[in-house]
C-alpha cells in the first residue's frame, strides 16, 4: 500500500510517497530556514504563507519522484498536531482534498508518533519494548515504546526543550539560527571538558530542565568575556548530552527495554549520536540512530506512521481538523 | 464545462458547482468557525446534491482574500490540491469582487468591505457594467473612517456590502447617500464566485495550482515589527 504523506506543522514543507511503512519511494523535504533565520525562530504566519506557496510543487515532486505521476497513492496521511496551527491547518486541508478527489482515505497522523516511527523506517524489524529518547526544538521526552500503539510517557522537560537550548545558546553566542547545527559543528574544534557547566539531574525523575543550563551558559561568558567560543559550545553540549543519555539508560535498564531509540531534530547532533551509540553498546542493547534526514522533520516517518495508524484504527473522518495541542495517546 | 468554487476567505465557508447552466449545488454555513473541519465535508455534500462526480470537475476556482488569513489558506490549500490531483486549471477571485457581483444590479457605487479586524478594513469600490462589476480602486486595508471620507469625498450615492461594512456600521450608516445593505450580503459567495469563474474560463483565463497565491494585503506581523516567537 502507497500512502503519500505530508507534513506541515512548523517550518518544513514536506511530501513523501512510502509503501508499507517501509519502503520510501520518495521524500522531499523544503526548508523554509531561510526565511526565519534574520527572526531568530519560526515566524508562524511567515510559516503558514510559505506551506501554501510550497505544498503544491512539494506534493507534485514526491509523485513524480515516486513514479506516480500517472496513477496514484492508496491513501493520504497528514500531521494534524502538535504544532503551529496555521502550517497544520495547510497540510490537513490539502491532505483531504487529495483523499477527496482520489476517493482513499484520509489518515491523521500525530507529529510525534510520526518521529517514534521513523527508526522503524529505517530497520522494521526493531524489537519492541524500545525507549525512545525524542529530543527537538519543540519536544525533550523519554518514552517507552511497548508495542505498535502503546506508548508510556516517562519524562519530559519541564522548561525548554532541548533544541530551543541549542537556538538560545547559538543565539547568545552569535552563532546564528538554526542554533543545533551552528553549536555542533564549533564544538567540534571545543574542549567538551574546559567548563563544567551543571547537569539538572532532577534527582531519580525522568523530567528534565535546560533553562538553568541557558543561564550557567551566559553567567559564564559575561564574567569571562575570552573565553573560547568553541570551548563553550563543546562544554554545553557536553552538558546536555550527559544528562538526555543518563537518564535514557537509566529509563531502558528500569523497563527492560531492548532498544535505545533517538528521534527528533536534536538526534542529529553528533555528540548525541557518539554518546547513545557508546551506552547503548555498553549496555548491550539494541542502538537505533535514525539517519540525520529521518530525525529532522519529514514526510516519510508521517507517511510511516499513518500505514500503521490505517492497520489500527482505519481511516480518519473528512472533518478531521488541526489540534496544536495534540498529545501522544498514552496507555493507562 | 463544470467548475468547483471554494470560498473561506471570511467567517463563511462555502461552496457550490456550476457552468453553463448556472449554479447547481451550493451550500454556506456561517456558523461554523471551523473551516478546515467544514470544507471537505461539505464539498463531498455539494457535489452529491448536483450529481456529479468530482472527476467531472474542469474548472476549480477559489476566493483568494483578502480577509481571514487562517481561514483563507484552508480554502486556497484544498482548492490547489484538489486542481493539482484534478489535473485541471484554476482561476482565483478576490472576496471584495465577489461581494460586488453579488449586488451588480445595482447602479450605485459599491463599495465592497471586508472585516480585517484590528479596527481596520479590506475594501475597494466597483461600478456597474453590462453583465457584471468592475473595479475602480485598488483593493486597499485601513480605517473605517478614512474609507467613509473617500466615499464622502466622492459624493455619489453608494451601496455598501460585505461583512466590514456591518461591523462599523455606526461609522457609515450616517454618511449621506451612502446605504448598508443587510447581513444577507455579508459574505463573498461560491455562488457568485461559479459565475464570475465561469466567464473567465469562456476567456481561458486559467492559472496553474502551483501560480496561485492569496491576496494578503498585509505583511505578516513579524516583517512589521519583528515579533518572534521562539522555538519550533
Ligand atoms: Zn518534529
Amino acid at each position: 500500500m502507497r500512502i503519500l504523506g505530508i507534513e506541515t506543522s512548523c517550518d518544513e514543507t514536506a511530501a513523501a510517497v512510502v509503501t508499507d511503512a517501509r519502503d520510501v519511494l520518495s521524500s522531499v523535504v523544503s526548508s523554509q530556514v531561510d526565511l526565519h533565520a534574520r527572526y531568530g525562530g519560526v515566524v508562524p504566519e511567515i510559516a503558514s504563507r510559505a506551506h501554501v506557496e510550497l505544498l503544491t510543487p512539494v506534493v507534485a515532486q514526491a509523485l513524480v519522484e515516486a513514479g506516480l505521476d500517472d496513477d496514484h497513492v492508496d491513501a493520504v496521511g497528514a500531521t494534524v498536531g502538535p504544532g503551529l496551527v496555521g502550517a497544520l491547518l495547510v497540510g490537513v486541508s490539502a491532505a483531504k482534498a487529495l483523499s477527496l478527489v482520489w476517493d482513499v482515505p484520509f489518515v491523521a497522523v500525530n507529529h510525534l508518533e510520526a518521529h517514534l516511527y521513523a527508526a522503524f523506517l529505517e530497520e522494521p524489524e526493531l524489537e519492541l519494548p524500545v525507549v525512545v529518547l525524542l529530543v527537538s526544538g519543540g519536544h525533550t521526552m523519554l518514552v517507552l515504546m511497548e508495542d505498535h500503539g502503546r506508548y508510556r510517557l516517562l519524562g519530559s522537560t519541564i522548561d525548554d526543550a532541548a533544541g530551543e537550548a541549542f537556538d538560545k545558546v547559538a543565539r547568545y553566542l552569535g552563532l546564528g539560527y538554526p542554533g543545533g547545527p551552528a553549536i555542533d559543528h564549533l564544538a567540534m574544534s571545543g574542549d567538551p571538558e574546559a567548563i563544567a557547566f551543571p547537569r539538572a539531574m532532577l534527582d531519580d525523575e525522568y523530567r528534565f530542565s535546560f533553562s538553568g543550563l541557558k543561564t550557567a551558559v551566559v553567567n559564564h561568558v559575561r564574567r569571562n568575556p575570552d573565553v573560547s567560543t568553541a570551548d563553550v559550545a563543546a562544554s554545553f553540549q557536553q552538558a546536555v548530552v550527559d544528562v538526555l543519555v543518563l537518564k535514557t539508560r537509566r529509563a531502558v535498564a528500569e523497563h527492560g527495554a531492548k532498544g535505545l531509540v533517538l528521534a527528533g531534530g536534536v538526534a542529529a547532533n553528533s555528540q548525541l549520536r557518539e554518546a547513545a551509540l557508546d551506552a547503548a553498546m555498553a549496555d548491550g542493547v539494541h542502538p537505533f540512530l535514525p539517519s540525520r534526514s529521518m530525525c529532522t522533520d519529514n514526510a516519510a516517518m508521517v507517511a510511516a506512521a499513518a500505514w500503521w495508524n490505517l492497520q489500527r484504527y482505519g481511516p480518519s473522518p473528512l472533518d478531521t481538523g488541526a489540534d496544536p495541542n495534540l498529545r501522544l495517546t498514552l496507555v493507562d | 464545462m463544470l467548475i468547483l468554487g471554494i470560498d473561506t476567505a471570511t467567517a463563511q465557508v462555502s461552496c457550490a458547482v456550476g457552468g453553463h447552466e448556472g449554479v447547481l449545488a451550493s451550500t454556506h454555513s456561517i456558523r461554523a468557525r471551523q473551516h478546515a473541519e467544514t470544507l471537505t465535508p461539505a464539498i463531498e455534500f455539494t457535489c452529491r446534491q448536483a450529481r456529479i462526480d468530482l472527476n467531472e470537475i474542469s474548472v476549480v476556482a477559489v476566493d483568494l482574500g483578502p480577509g481571514l488569513f487562517t481561514g483563507l489558506r484552508v480554502g486556497v490549500a484544498a482548492a490547489k490540491a484538489m486542481a493539482h490531483a484534478l489535473r485541471v486549471p484554476m482561476i482565483g477571485a478576490s472576496s471584495l469582487d465577489l461581494l460586488a457581483f453579488a449586488v451588480r444590479f445595482s447602479p450605485k457605487l459599491i463599495a465592497a468591505v471586508v472585516d480585517a479586524r484590528r479596527s481596520e478594513v479590506f475594501s475597494a469600490l466597483y461600478r456597474q457594467v453590462p453583465g457584471g462589476v468592475q473595479r475602480v480602486s485598488e483593493p486597499q486595508v485601513g480605517s473605517p473612517e478614512d474609507l467613509a471620507s473617500e466615499i464622502l469625498a466622492i459624493g455619489e450615492e453608494c451601496l455598501m456590502v460585505g461583512d466590514g461594512s456591518l461591523r462599523y456600521r455606526e461609522v457609515f450608516d450616517g454618511l449621506a447617500k451612502v446605504e448598508v445593505t443587510e447581513a444577507g450580503w455579508a459574505y463573498p459567495s461560491a455562488a457568485s464566485l461559479v459565475m464570475l469563474a465561469h466567464a473567465q474560463a469562456l476567456r481561458e483565463q486559467w492559472v496553474k495550482p502551483w501560480d496561485l497565491q492569496p491576496l494578503y494585503l498585509r505583511k505578516p506581523d513579524a516583517e512589521s515589527n519583528w515579533t518572534v516567537r521562539e522555538g519550533r
